[in-house]
């Protein structure tokens, strides 16, 4: 009887170890190389093939497939530059330049992976169309009420992710964070 | 005491075994990856164009809306497949994955350097049997090499602006991936 409950308690426990650190491996997006910048991190290896098996077990539980690092490199944002997790119900402004690439777009999903409705059918800005200031610099606003500049609906939800994706761009698996990738910064100027 | 804390311990190490015992089989056991959604909507060996994204659904999460995507799904059993792309304005990309989403291989508009990219996409052994001259010859010819006997090719054109969208679909509407004899892609 001891050996038999003990052998069910080291099973337990090996299950409830086991999955759960699969599972937040997944959720929290575990994988090698993350490359951070400010709020923003990019996974460029998981465009390669040689992604690590925390790298293709996430791309095959979200069902997305990632950016391969001969297209590009792709940037997520979940919280500003504060730690405060991204509110849609908050005015979350974005300010500075990005790295050298031909083309970058923004893009504003909910967590699961899925754009938010709003009443401009505007999801997102590419490079070409955002409004800039003299010295290239640009300001976006998310925020769920309209704005005069460049204004990302968030739709109102209560959460939301920022992804920028940059094309044709020298960032890669070897790029160091610092001063020769400037990210834009992420600032909460006012929650109501 | 002891006794529980050592079943502890081992039920903890055991669990390190589950834990990676299950982020290696997840990518083989996974029902709902990008090559399962797209085994409903695509045919083999065609290109097919995907809707764009929209707020009430998308084919796979975190897509960019401000691309106009298609997909290839191949396989390769029965011979290389060829894929001509024509370039449109903005950006064109290819990217190539395996069975399991993995990205093995991407060029882009730029790269290829022409107004259409056309790419042989072979397995390693095809490539093996090809006329060994014909390699060095063909120099301007681009061959990949699939890992996997099958998996997706996503074909990509940017509209810088949403009004561009159209033209980015008619490029992608133009490509075409389309299976070779071995015989007649070694001539």
């Amino acid at each position: 009887m001891r050996l038999l409950t003990g052998t069910l308690f080291a099973l337990i426990v090996a299950a409830i170890v086991g999955l759960g650190t699969t599972y937040l491996a997944l959720t929290r997006g575990a994988a090698f190389g993350a490359l951070t910048i400010g709020s923003w991190t990019a996974w460029p290896k998981t465009g390669t093939a040689d992604a690590d098996p925390y790298a293709r077990a996430a791309i095959a539980r979200t069902g997305q497939l990632p950016i391969a690092l001969g297209d590009g490199v792709s940037f997520t944002a979940q919280s500003d530059d504060n730690g405060k997790l991204l509110d849609g119900r908050c005015d979350v402004v974005l300010t500075g330049i990005t790295p050298t690439a031909r083309f970058w777009t923004l893009t504003l999903y909910n967590p699961d992976g899925e754009l938010v409705a709003n009443s401009i059918n505007r999801f997102g800005f590419s490079s070409q169309e955002i409004v800039r200031h003299a010295d290239g610099s640009f300001e976006i606003v998310a925020t769920p009420r309209a704005q005069p500049g460049n204004w990302l609906p968030t739709g109102g939800v209560e959460r939301y992710a920022l992804v920028l994706r940059l094309y044709d761009t020298a960032v890669g698996v070897s790029t160091k964070a610092g001063r020769e990738v400037p990210m834009p910064q992420v600032t909460t100027r006012s929650c109501p | 005491m002891i006794r529980w804390l050592l079943l502890l311990f081992g039920g903890a190490l055991l669990g390190g075994v589950v834990h990676l015992a299950t982020i290696i089989i997840l990518p083989r056991t996974a029902t709902q990856d990008a090559f399962a959604r797209l085994e409903k909507i695509a045919p083999i060996n065609t290109v097919t164009a995907l809707p764009a994204p929209k707020p009430t659904g998308a084919t796979m999460p975190f897509m960019d809306p401000a691309f106009a995507s298609a997909v290839c799904r191949y396989d390769l059993t029965e011979g290389p497949l060829k894929l001509t792309v024509p370039v449109s304005l903005a950006y064109t990309s290819i990217s190539f994955y395996t069975r399991h989403d993995v990205a093995y291989y991407a060029i882009n508009d730029r790269a290829a350097g022409r107004r259409v990219i056309e790419l042989e996409l072979m397995t390693p052994e095809q490539h093996n049997q090809m006329p060994e001259d014909e390699d060095i010859t063909a120099a301007d010819r681009l061959i990949v090499e699939s890992p996997t006997i099958n998996g997706l090719i996503a074909i990509r054109a940017l509209a810088p602006e949403p009004g561009l969208m159209p033209m980015a679909q008619n490029a992608i509407a133009n490509a075409k991936c389309v299976r070779q004899e071995l015989s007649a892609a070694s001539r």
